[in-house]
């Protein structure tokens, strides 16, 4: 308990059992606030969404066997989208380790490929030593989630207790500082490119380098897309924002990295999903690759220069070097670039046409004008998630909050009530799917328990739409599996769980019920009764040259 | 793309339960092969050496290293194939021994510097070590003899100290 105070921790996610009775009562003689979830995968993403919007660790206990087999999926998706959450568990006593115990299961080996790293505590008085360890892990260098089991007898055992001091281990040292030479040789590379774009990914929300990526683009000039992951990064209403890049990027922005002659990648992985077919990913271009994990780079893609280091403490090395250096000439051709940006942006925007039936694109759309872009915005997975990333124009960092890596629904929601307990005067939305929102509908109590204002906009299509949209596209519109009209009244799911549930069916409807749920001081489920078969574009089919996109 | 190649590497790792699964969980579960594995206590208890064979083109032997090196209980990774170095492996042989073939595997152990190590009416159990080029090679011939079973460790390996 000392060392979750030392180490900061307010919040708890949790859910309880037979082998942590004892942690439980001594948790609740603490002043640490308890969110009792529902279910254990919830706890994982509630603490995810809360790592998120405050830039804390994430904390979630939950009991042995079940309650630690519950958690995967909230841990693989922290995992692949790197966010730092500590995630203790419960364990059968040591003696019993092994012998197949009432709720035992291995944990530790489970989540081995899905955390960053996981402990077994075997001996109490190394208990203080692992949790500073497993809290010094999740939130240095490329962050992650770390388990750390606890049997019964180790939490149970009362040992005189000193606060260990800060961890160092031999076997663990994030490299940050960049290497001098690399971004010398960076800045030439830049100086002289003609058409340059910047990519930027989830590592500069991360490493808090959004001023500093801002400074950077804008003193150079250079046109900014990002991933999913990346989305508030970089102002999304600036006029070098080119919109998001990949499988449902922005005309322009595919179309720039695809002709750019100079990619500088900031806090990426270069996902499939993002680069498309790879041996055409930006063929034309250099490729500057900054990023604290030494493993992302040079994986997917080849690179010409590699910059080991925190993302934000690059670019601020980066903007001091360029302070320097007379601009003129370097930016001459820049213009040019950016009218062919602008052409391109002209010529094939993001667009849909609202007739009768309300378009889920709209939805989103009057969501960002009535909230003027402030809310921290939460997806599922799905059509909603692409719409929100295509139509919600993020201006800052750590207000979009979506499962990327994993594209786990289920998601949003409990991570929408760990995002509003971390910033309890923010409007926190989740923009749902029907399919999602169901995977984790029951937190619905959680948040009216906790009197939580959050607010659940479901884009209700009744299908699995983007299941659905490849059915129509790739599989002769044969909707296998993906029909799901067969749906609750999520008005009256809302209301049964006192809960407010608006609706609305007609596109004049929407605005004012978006208006009536913001102004409710209280969970609210919206239900926009949207066009069914409508689809996400632009969409680059898989296996396609990012450039080859469908348009409509 | 740059062609495969054989690589050794050797780990310096916490000697501590669960860091074989955590390495040879990261082989299989991207896909990487490993052709032998060898570990075992150092001079230091808290240190284990984990020798490891694999094989893979350029790009995959870099993401093997950066991989293995963000292993948070592995603390050295070093690709002994980039410098110079010893590797040896060691197989036991039982052939069959004949009375007829008998003078025959005692000149083949002599050849290879081999020991037999344990003998019976029937079988004679060699011990080999060496490159596994050499293995190979004894076990090509001891096979034309008859082999009834062998036991071979994956390779053990040490960089070489400067000569001068
Ligand atoms: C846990 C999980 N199961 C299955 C999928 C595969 N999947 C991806 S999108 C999707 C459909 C989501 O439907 P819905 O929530 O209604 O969103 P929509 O696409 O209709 O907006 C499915 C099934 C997934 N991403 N996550
Ligand atoms: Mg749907």
């Amino acid at each position: 308990m000392e060392v979750l105070k030392e180490e900061g921790v307010d919040t708890i996610f949790g859910y309880p059992g037979g082998v942590i009775i004892d942690i439980n009562d001594e948790l609740d003689k603490t002043d640490i606030r308890y969110i009792l979830v529902r279910h254990e995968q919830a706890a994982v993403h509630a603490a995810d969404g809360y790592a998120r919007a405050s830039g804390k660790v994430g904390v979630c206990l939950v009991t042995s066997g079940p309650g630690a087999t519950n958690t995967v999926t909230g841990i693989a998706s922290a995992y692949m989208d790197s966010i730092p959450v500590v995630v203790f568990t419960g364990q059968v006593p040591t003696s019993l380790i092994g012998n197949d115990a009432f709720q035992e299961v291995d944990i530790v080996g489970i989540t081995r490929p899905c955390t960053k790293h996981n402990y077994l505590v075997k001996d109490p008085e190394k208990l203080a030593e692992t949790v500073r360890e497993a809290f010094y892990l999740a939130r240095s260098g490329r962050p992650g989630p770390v388990l750390v089991d606890l049997p019964k007898d180790v939490s149970q055992s009362k040992i005189s207790f000193e606060m260990p001091p800060p961890p160092k281990m031999n076997s663990y040292s994030p490299h940050t500082e960049p290497h001098k030479q690399q971004l010398e040789r960076a800045i030439k590379l830049i100086l002289k490119a003609k058409k340059p774009v910047i990519f930027a990914g989830g590592g500069v929300i991360l490493s808090g380098a959004y001023k500093e990526l801002t400074k950077f683009a804008k003193k150079l000039n250079i046109p900014v897309t990002a991933s999913l992951m990346g989305l508030g990064g970089f102002p999304g209403t600036d006029r070098l924002w080119l919109g998001m890049i990949g499988m449902h990027g922005t005309y322009r922005a595919n179309m720039s990295t695809g002709a750019c002659d100079l990619l500088v990648g900031i806090g990426v992985r270069f996902d499939d999903r993002v680069t498309g077919k790879i041996d055409t990913f930006a063929q034309n271009a250099k490729i500057i690759h900054i990023d604290i994990d030494p493993t992302s780079i040079q994986k997917n893609v080849p690179i010409t220069i590699p910059i080991v280091s925190d993302c934000k403490i690059a670019l601020k090395k980066l903007n001091k070097l360029i302070e320097k250096v007379d601009l003129k000439e370097p930016l001459k051709s820049r213009p040019n670039w950016l009218k062919q940006i602008e052409e391109w942006k002209s010529t094939t925007p993001l667009a849909y046409e609202q007739k009768d039936v309300i378009k889920p694109q709209f939805v989103v759309e009057k969501l960002y004008e009535l909230t003027k872009g402030k809310a921290i915005i939460t997806t599922e997975v799905g059509q909603n998630q692409m719409w929100a990333a295509q139509y919600y124009h993020f201006d800052q960092p750590n207000h979009f909050i979506t499962s990327g890596g994993l594209g786990c629904m289920g998601f949003g929601f409990p991570a929408a009530i760990g995002a509003q307990l971390a910033c309890p005067n923010k409007t926190v939305i989740d923009i749902a799917g029907d399919g999602s929102i169901q995977m984790n509908i029951q937190e619905l109590i959680v948040a009216v328990a906790n009197k939580l204002p959050v607010k659940v906009a479901i884009l209700n299509n009744r299908y699995l739409g983007m299941v659905r949209q490849w059915q129509e596209l790739f599989y002769g519109k044969r909707y296998a599996a993906t029909d799901i009209e067969a749906a609750p009244d999520f008005v009256k799911v809302a209301e049964a769980y006192g809960a407010v549930g608006l609706r609305a069916t007609r596109p004049e409807e929407v605005e004012e019920t978006i208006k009536k749920a913001l102004a409710t001081p209280k969970t609210v489920f919206m239900d926009f009764v949207v066009e069914r078969e409508e689809s996400v574009y632009p969409m680059v089919p898989a296996g396609k040259a990012i450039t080859e996109m469908l348009l409509a | 793309m740059t062609e495969e190649r054989k690589h050794t590497i050797s780990l310096l790792v916490d000697n501590e339960s669960g860091v074989l699964s955590r390495v040879a969980g990261l082989f299989s579960g991207r896909g990487f092969n490993i052709e032998s594995l060898c570990v075992a206590e150092t001079l230091d208890p808290a240190l284990s050496r984990i020798t490891l064979v694999t094989r893979g083109n350029e790009r995959i032997i870099e993401q093997i290293n950066k991989q293995l090196n963000k292993l948070i209980n592995i603390r050295k990774v070093i690709d002994l194939t980039e410098t110079e170095f010893v590797e040896r492996e060691m197989a036991l042989i039982k052939v069959r021994a004949k009375e007829e073939h008998r003078a025959e595997i005692l000149r083949i152990v002599d050849i290879f510097r081999c020991k037999i190590v344990d003998v019976s009416p029937a079988y004679y159990t060699v011990e080999a070590t060496g490159s596994d080029e050499k293995i190979a090679a004894i076990l090509n011939l001891l096979k034309q003899i008859g082999i009834k079973e062998i036991a071979r460790t994956g390779a053990i390996a040490l960089a070489r100290e400067a000569k001068k």
